[in-house]
């Protein structure tokens, strides 16, 4: 630690809350209809993140590779049905969700364990201090790849359905004939990190730095630490996006190459 | 040559039919009745059971793209997966995509075309050469001259019978009962999800 850290008291997050009130008013005088979504968002983050603090408190004292594990998991199980939400097309029958969560799992969890076992290196590796955040800046921003990659899919082989089954009654085969649309869907799900990538720095701060040098850390430490998140980040959003195109890929086909929609389902609003 | 029996999928059948080569069977029937879907079930597009073989070999034998090829489906309304007209029938004998294309009455510059300003009957005729060229054993051909005007109606048809001639079974549907007996060598009426001798 260099500097010092400036605690903030629930008064200070109170005066910030006025400025949620001017979102609001903003929202009723141009008609938008957002202030009830907003106030509900506003009070489900106050919630959320003073229940996640104190959980973290608990698991941060305890050190359990079991406690850690099972925070984990729930995690995981969260993020897959946020990632199944954001969809408009769902493929039915929990395969969404499956498909999703697994995706999270793999790519989440190898990057994040090879972090926490080769750069970081905490005692003991799972020690939930480094491992709970370590996984959720992952986990978070890989489920972005995958519900971008996964939607992308759903609907582009849904507007090109015409020209997907010409291809197939003409002989092509379901791999050539979905590619194009795989490959786009691939690219959908990495460009939100590449954006970040790019951006980082000049356009924007990101968060942990951010939140780093507030607390006190040298920037030019609380820098390596964001470049090595935003590699690991790049990492497991490419494995999960991957995983996740390629099997909705697989489910919207069978063995005779045909073009299964009849296994998608438009959500209902 | 085709013979298809107990096809069955969703609200259809059971349906037995046999495609000799060189014949033309017209098909029509109420709309709603499935006539699409029937086609694209004989061509394995939809999820469907039954025992079909063509010249004997079964349908379950054979992969689906082999199965295809030879079993030719043209919906009504097809699709493009390319902005120009040339990169769907790539891979094909240019010799036979210029005479499938002049029969049609489309000149060879059509392959330079943007798809995106091709009229219904361009795209209708485009279609057809598309499958045409690959000389496919059955051709299923779904309302094949819906789009087209009375002179573009009477070569597509030309061309089926020629292509027919040469030994192609070809099943087609269609709306026009004038054309039924004119073009087809047979007729089979699709209703109740089932296809019948007789008109309902």
């Amino acid at each position: 630690m260099t500097g010092i850290y400036v605690q903030l008291s629930y008064f200070d997050l109170a005066i910030a809350s006025v400025l949620l009130l001017l979102a609001g008013g903003l929202s009723v005088a141009l008609n938008l209809g957002l202030e009830k979504s907003l106030g509900i968002a506003a009070l489900r983050t106050t919630v959320q993140l003073t229940l996640i603090g104190l959980v973290l408190k608990i698991l941060f004292q305890l050190v359990s590779p079991w406690w850690t594990g099972l925070a984990a998991l729930v995690m995981v199980l969260l993020a897959g049905r946020e990632a199944t939400a954001r969809q408009t097309l769902r493929l039915r029958d929990g395969w969404g969700y499956s498909i999703a969560t697994t995706s999270l799992v793999t790519a989440s969890g190898i990057v994040t364990v090879l972090a926490l076992t080769t750069a970081i290196r905490p005692e003991p590796w799972y020690d939930p201090r480094f491992a709970l955040p370590l996984l959720g800046m992952v986990m978070g921003n890989t489920m972005n790849g995958v519900a971008v990659g996964m939607e992308r899919l759903s609907s582009t082989l849904k507007r090109e359905k015409d020209a997907i089954e010409a291809r197939l009654s003409l002989g092509h085969s379901r791999r050539d004939a979905v590619r194009p649309y795989v490959q786009e869907s691939l690219r959908a799900g990495l460009m939100h990190i590449i954006n970040a990538m790019s951006a980082a720095g000049l356009i924007s701060l990101p968060g942990m730095m951010t939140g780093q040098i507030l607390a006190g850390v040298s920037p030019t430490e609380a820098v390596k630490y964001q470049i090595l998140i935003m590699f690991l980040i790049a990492g497991s959003t490419s494995i999960g996006a991957l995983v996740a195109v390629l099997a909705t890929s697989w489910r919207l086909g069978d063995e005779r190459d045909r073009l299964r929609l009849d296994r998608l389902r438009e959500r209902a609003r | 040559m085709l013979n298809v029996r107990n096809l069955n999928r969703l609200n259809i059948g059971p349906i037995d039919l046999d495609v000799a080569g060189g014949e033309i069977i017209a098909l029509t029937g109420p709309s709603g009745a499935g006539k699409s879907l029937l086609l694209r079930a004989i061509a394995d597009l939809d999820p469907n059971e039954g025992e079909l073989s063509l010249l004997g070999q079964n349908r379950d034998a054979m992969d689906a793209p082999d199965w295809r090829k030879q079993v030719m489906y043209v919906p009504a309304h097809t699709g493009w997966w390319a902005d120009t007209v040339e990169p769907h029938f790539a891979g094909l004998e240019r010799a036979q995509v210029k005479e499938t294309l002049h029969h049609l009455s489309l000149e060879t510059t059509a392959l330079g075309w943007q798809v995106a300003n091709l009229s219904t009957g361009e795209r209708q005729r485009l279609a057809l050469a598309r499958a045409l060229a690959h000389a496919p054993k059955i051709l299923l051909l779904d309302e094949p001259t819906s789009g087209l005007d009375a002179d573009n109606a009477v070569r597509a048809e030309k061309l089926i019978a020629e292509i027919a001639k040469k030994g192609t079974g070809v099943v087609f549907v269609t709306h026009d009962a004038v054309q039924a007996e004119r073009l087809g060598t047979r007729r089979l009426y699709f209703y109740d999800g089932q296809l019948h001798e007789t008109a309902p």
